[in-house]
């Protein structure tokens, strides 16, 4: 589908290529950089950065406002919860779990799906019948659905979470894949290499992945929010990480039933989830227009 | 590849929806099985053994479950998917009776999503680089990163709670469907937005514009019938990805404002372990994401005349 996109897109391919995308973009890139990195810092150091244990619960210390309400105080810089629990750790320990989606899942998915991409692509005939079905499959099943039947039969885990969301995310790199694939492989150099004798593996590997490699790059960056985002929504319907985890989408959910007497709860992993990923798609989109603008309507 | 006509592609495409639908039930219905037992949710402990055979012979669990899968699908191609275990009502209407109120929260959803992007594309791609250009494309990359079940949060607790302008959910009149429809359709039209700017810079400079322009036609004309006719393409080509994506978040947006609808239902069910009306429910979504985008692929030919004279 997403591969019709890109055909269907009238003129892409005559639209110059500009190097380094726009000032503009260059304006917003700084700050999306520096949000970044602190999302990762947090992330891997969130035992080190914190000063509380983001599960111990302190009932004399219930709601708590952050620190710049006259309220507050700098011992809680962002608050706490309607359990007394420091936001600020929780928040450092949510971007954890949300970085160890990140790096488990999209690798994972970019590997299977350039895998079947290229088997589809390359092979074509029944390979490509079969895989594209499944790729429809996938298109007609929403995978919040799955996941609900998933955790009710297994269980909420993050592991469930890691595996939905891969079981869910390769066919994206696989279409897109085996659309450069099949346009890749009637080229002259591609053509060239087969009639010299070089084997599938060499031609796949030296002469079309190279080609590819950039594309996979872009969707995988741009992943990165969207996968954040599946996590935090299956978090918020209780069908994502097991209860009493600090994860930015159960959060928010917990905070839901205290939003009328206390706006911080749902308010700061609201705002981690909305920076982390506003600035995943700009770094996304500034990736995918210096290395690749055809790329431009994808999505 | 010579021009096919109408008939085969539905056909075609027919029969693959059809094959989709099948697998997906099938495969729903094969995870389901692997769950507890379902009627260990609906007994309690001083159940005898026997009611509890009892109860699994009348719900259509006991036996191999490859009998138990035939006789589903040979009940379920006679549109019978079993009743529910709650309400003992037959799956199926279960659904149904909720159908028209997601229809209803995806319609507006849509329209709104169409009605905000489009307009926003174009003007967008006609003010080019301009303050108006970098403002919008904010605002769409705003869309496509703000969490929806938190964007609906915060629109309660804006207009529902602190100004007291909206309800904070359920349904009735149409001021029950404002936050619910921007909720769920400002990622599609954040997406439509996008999609309709790219494909107007395309169109604005090719030829048939500049011919357009030569003739003497209004720009008003060139741009909203000619151009946009043509940038619309890549926007309906995504849309039936937008419905899918859609109807998934339905589930979430259905939650967050209390609608009555079948994501609603779809999240009890599936925690109570009701699977006759959970397949139901899936069944009945993924049909209707087959159904919409083949209704995209029909619509093709009527957005650009070129595919109609079957040179594409």
């Amino acid at each position: 589908m997403a591969a019709r996109a890109v055909a269907a897109a009238p003129g892409s391919l005559l639209r110059g290529v500009r190097l380094g995308g726009s000032w503009q973009q260059a304006v917003l890139l700084a700050p999306a950089i520096i949000i970044l990195l602190a999302f990762l810092v947090a992330g891997v150091f969130a035992d080190l950065l914190s000063a509380y244990d983001p599960e111990q619960i302190v009932l004399q210390e219930r709601l708590i406002p952050p620190a710049f309400q006259a309220e507050g105080s700098w011992a809680h810089p962002l608050g706490t919860d309607n359990l007394g629990r420091d936001i600020l750790s929780r928040v450092m320990y949510g971007a954890r779990v949300s970085l160890l989606v990140v790096v488990t899942c999209i690798p994972a998915s970019a590997l299977i799906g350039t895998f079947c991409g290229l088997l589809a692509g390359w092979r074509l005939g029944w390979w490509d019948r079969f895989l594209m079905r499944i790729v429809d499959v996938q298109l007609a099943l929403p995978a919040i659905l799955f996941a609900l039947l998933i955790s009710v039969v297994f269980g909420a885990s993050l592991l469930n979470v890691i595996l939905i969301i891969i079981i869910f995310s390769w066919s994206g790199y696989a279409r897109l894949v085996r659309a450069d694939v099949l346009s890749l492989r009637e080229q002259e150099f591609v053509v060239a290499a087969r009639a010299s004798g070089a084997s599938d593996r060499r031609i796949l590997f030296r002469h079309v992945l190279p080609n590819i490699v950039n594309t996979i790059v872009i969707m995988a960056t741009l992943d990165v929010p969207s996968v954040i985002l599946i996590e935090a929504a299956l978090s918020f319907l209780n069908i994502g990480v097991a209860p009493g985890t600090p994860s930015w989408g159960a959060m928010i959910s917990e905070g839901r039933n205290f939003m009328t007497i206390a706006w911080w709860p749902i308010w700061m992993p609201g705002i981690a989830i909305l920076l982390v990923s506003l600035t995943g798609n700009l770094f996304g989109d500034w990736l995918r227009d210096t290395l690749d603008p055809r790329l431009r309507n994808v999505r | 590849m010579g021009p096919q006509s109408i008939s085969t592609i539905l056909f075609s495409r027919l029969l693959q929806g059809i094959l989709v639908v099948f697998v997906v039930i099938s495969v729903v219905f094969l995870v389901s099985r692997l769950a507890r037992n379902p009627v260990e949710y609906l007994t309690t402990d001083e159940t005898t053994q026997e009611e509890k055979e009892l109860l699994k012979e009348q719900l259509g669990l006991s036996g191999p479950i490859g009998i138990q899968y035939v006789k589903f699908l040979w009940n379920a191609v006679q549109l019978d998917l079993g009743n529910s275990f709650i309400s003992a009502r037959p799956a199926l209407s279960e659904v149904s009776s909720r159908a028209s109120k997601t229809l209803q929260l995806g319609a507006a959803a849509l329209i709104f999503s169409l009605a905000l992007g489009v307009p926003l594309g174009v003007i967008a791609a006609l003010r080019r680089a301009t303050p108006t250009d970098w403002a919008a494309r904010f605002l769409a990359v705003l869309g496509q990163a703000i969490p929806n079940f938190w964007l609906g949060l915060i629109l309660i607790f804006f207009f529902a709670v602190q100004l007291d302008l909206m309800p904070t959910g359920g349904s009735g009149g149409i001021e029950h469907l404002v936050l619910p429809t921007i909720t769920l359709g400002l990622l599609a039209s954040a997406v439509s937005m996008r999609l309709t700017r790219s494909g107007m810079i395309d169109v604005m400079g090719t030829d048939f514009v500049r011919t357009a322009r030569a003739k003497g036609l209004r720009e008003s004309t060139i741009i909203w019938r000619h151009a946009l006719r043509h940038a619309l393409l890549p926007v309906a080509t995504i849309l039936g990805i937008q419905v899918g994506y859609m109807i998934a978040g339905t589930v979430i947006v259905e939650q967050v404002f209390a609608w009555p609808g079948i994501g609603r239902l779809m999240l009890h069910t599936i925690l109570v372990g009701d699977f006759p009306v959970m397949i139901a429910g899936i069944l009945v979504i993924s049909t209707s994401i087959v159904v919409a985008n083949i209704l995209v692929d029909l619509s093709y030919p009527i957005i650009d005349p070129r595919i109609r004279a079957g040179t594409r």
